[in-house]
């Protein structure tokens, strides 16, 4: 569905993705591990068409969307839950979720984005009960709910899930996560950007893991909570470094 | 029957993407975690960012089997010891041996990929498969082992030697699978006849032969001898051990596991790489290794790549059965010598065995050719006549055939083959 080949790009002088292949096909929950400054969200607006990529192919079910506008990529079916959730505070949960389907407004599709509605909410019963609460009044968990649910009445072909988890108690994090496992099951795919390795692994099919812009393992994710590098630096379980 | 169809059958497109993220990947760990291959990169200075696509792989160097010997025991690994769970070591026909190391995850890969290797070859979790190779440093044995194991078959490790007990467990156990070197499948044959043993009472059904380059002719007399249907698989032991290619059921070409290694061809004397369908040496990048990656490695096998597509369903390339290695050929006064041919006109000739050691020399300026040749028991026995009429005889094949003269030795039977390994099939004393 989704496919890069040898993607670069960079902040000013600073070269932020050093040739980055990566796939993701239809129905997937592909994974992206890395430390802080690795290029996981850089990566990811490259992907949305926010940044601009500075050499390499980006080819989106069968089309070539390097260097396309975000909007166009949008529309083609690519959606973005930004890091940190970026919802509108002032605005109730329904008016936030119904924005998502801005896209999608133009045509005549009032009754499919009332249907997508009611599905958000079996995702997440409790939007359902929040409906008309401002959004900036709710728990981060919540609010990463509404910003998923938003993101999900595109009607994406491919989430992007950027740090779902952050700043979230681990309670919550278990349910966001049993969320998103669900969503291949109602047609989603989905490349999601993780500092949560665990979490993570948990719910992926496959996993890449950048540093410093390039990617350095590609696996399953049994063959990932497996390898002794990934062990040491995203699981926590050996802390002795290499040349010890 | 295919082990893994998602692998196996991934279409063509699929393969190259999974290729290029696994080449760029395995270049930036070996970059970052051997000093080797850093210090051979920053030499050319070049970088694994310079992999925009597949095609840039050769502006890399080439690692030869000496540079693995030269980085003995460690050198070459890209994780600590502590990582690694499983260490073996190339057989080396010379010196130093090549030592190489596996994480868990290297030995669940090898047994996916020798699981493949056996289901093509027809192995199934109803078969009882009999493991002829030695077990200990060489990769042979251990790798196959496991890969049975995943299928669920019935292994049974018998390792090397004790022929009549080969045979014995064989009749008694119901051996339906063998799995051995070639030339040691020749000799069961021979040695079943020996012991009067019809093949025709045995379970056997299937042959799963590697290790060494054998001939079409080979087959067809150990198809016979032993009554099973025989497929060719090939290994590399700097680069996994067996579970690199093998042949399906087409008998035509070995397929070879394209998302765990990049094949390419060189030409051995010029070293530049040649289009797909030229003959030339292998060489061999792994992509999915941890412990031992190897980039560009001199596999010295002479094959071709064929692109196109198989019967069987899978998509991944074949190289054609290895039939003699680059360091083999000899150069006997300008007259190239390779030993495939030489075991060609071996294979015709009644009485004589295909294991053979060609003996290059240099004495007072000229070369010369000696030829060993181990002759079966009942010709041993025969009166010195009919010995040298079987020398005289392939002396004269060697002459029209490929033009050159060389002295041919009879030799004692099984007195090439020492109870645990290779004897060189080519010595070359000039080199001295």
């Amino acid at each position: 569905m989704l496919r890069l080949e040898s993607v670069s790009a960079s902040h000013g002088s600073i070269q932020a993705l050093r040739n980055v292949s990566l796939h993701v096909s239809t129905g997937e929950i592909v994974t992206l591990l890395g430390g802080n400054g690795s290029g996981k969200t850089t990566l990811m607006k490259v992907i949305s068409g926010i940044h601009p990529p500075a050499k390499g192919r980006l080819i989106f079910d069968g089309q070539n969307i390097t260097g396309l506008q975000a909007e166009k990529i949008l529309r083609l079916g690519v959606g973005q839950v930004p890091e940190g959730r970026q919802i509108f505070a002032p605005l109730s949960v329904l008016d936030n979720l119904l924005l998502g389907a801005y896209v999608r407004f133009k045509g005549k599709e009032k009754k499919e984005v009332r249907k997508d509605l009611e599905g958000i909410f079996g995702l997440f019963p409790l939007l359902k009960e929040r409906e008309s609460q401002r959004a900036g009044t709710l728990s981060g968990g919540e609010q990463q709910m509404v910003a998923i649910g938003r993101t999900l009445m595109s009607r994406p072909k491919l989430l992007l899930l950027d740090e779902p988890s952050m700043g979230l108690a681990p309670k919550v994090v278990g349910d966001i996560f049993r969320a998103i496992r669900s969503l291949p099951s109602r047609g989603a795919t989905i490349l999601l950007v993780e500092q949560n390795a665990k979490a993570a692994l948990r719910i992926a099919e496959r996993g890449y893991v950048m540093e410093t812009g390039r990617i350095i393992l590609e696996g399953e994710t049994e063959d990932l909570l497996n390898n002794r590098e990934v062990q040491r630096a995203y699981l926590g379980k050996e802390y002795r470094e290499i040349w010890e | 029957m295919i082990w893994d169809r998602r692998h196996e059958c991934m279409p063509r497109e699929e393969i190259e993407q999974l290729q290029l993220e696994r080449l760029q990947s395995t270049l930036n760990r070996v970059y970052r975690n051997v000093s080797f291959y850093k210090k051979r990169f920053d030499q050319l200075k070049i970088s694994p960012d310079d992999i925009q696509t597949m095609n840039d792989l050769t502006r890399f160097p080439l690692t030869a089997k000496e540079d693995l010997r030269e980085s003995y025991p460690y050198g070459m690994f890209a994780l600590t010891l502590r990582d690694v769970v499983r260490i073996h070591s190339s057989s080396g026909v010379m010196g130093k041996s090549a030592v190489t190391g596996y994480t868990r995850n290297d030995l669940q890969h090898w047994s996916q990929l020798t699981a493949r290797v056996l289901t093509a070859g027809g192995v199934t979790k109803d078969d009882v498969v009999q493991i002829t190779f030695k077990y200990g440093l060489f990769t042979g044995a251990f790798g196959l082992h496991y890969g049975a194991e995943l299928i669920g078959a019935s292994v049974i490790p018998m390792s090397t030697g004790n022929t009549s007990k080969q045979v014995t467990i064989m009749q008694d156990y119901k051996t339906t699978a063998l799995v051995s070197t070639p030339s040691y499948a020749l000799f069961l044959g021979r040695s079943l006849e020996k012991l009067g043993v019809n093949p025709k009472s045995l379970s056997l059904k299937l042959g799963l032969f590697g290790g060494e380059p054998w001939s079409e002719p080979m087959r067809k007399d150990i198809e016979g001898s032993l009554c099973l249907s025989a497929t060719d698989n090939y290994g590399v032991s700097e680069v996994m051990g067996p579970g690199v290619a093998a042949e399906c059921e087409g008998k035509n070409g070995l397929h070879l596991y394209e998302d765990h290694f990049i094949p390419e061809i060189i030409d051995p004397q010029t070293l530049q790489t040649l289009p797909p369908g030229a003959e030339g040496e292998l060489v061999l990048t792994t992509l999915n290794k941890e412990a031992f990656p190897v980039v560009r490695y001199r596999t010295r096998d002479i094959t071709s790549l064929d692109f196109s597509s198989c019967p069987c369903g899978r998509t991944l390339v074949r190289i054609k059965k290895v039939l003699r290695r680059s360091d083999d050929i000899l150069f006997i006064k300008g007259i190239k010598v390779f030993p495939a041919q030489v075991e060609a006109i071996l294979m015709e000739v009644e009485g004589v065995e295909p294991h053979y050691q060609l003996i290059a020399d240099r004495i007072e300026g000229a070369d010369t050719l000696e030829l060993k040749v181990e002759v079966t028991e009942d010709v041993f026995s025969d009166e010195i006549k009919s010995l040298q009429n079987i020398a005289a005889m392939i002396e004269r094949r060697l002459r029209e055939v490929i033009g050159v003269s060389a002295k041919v030795k009879l030799v004692a039977p099984e007195s090439l083959r020492p109870a645990n390994g290779k004897v060189p099939k080519v010595v070359d004393r000039r080199k001295k």
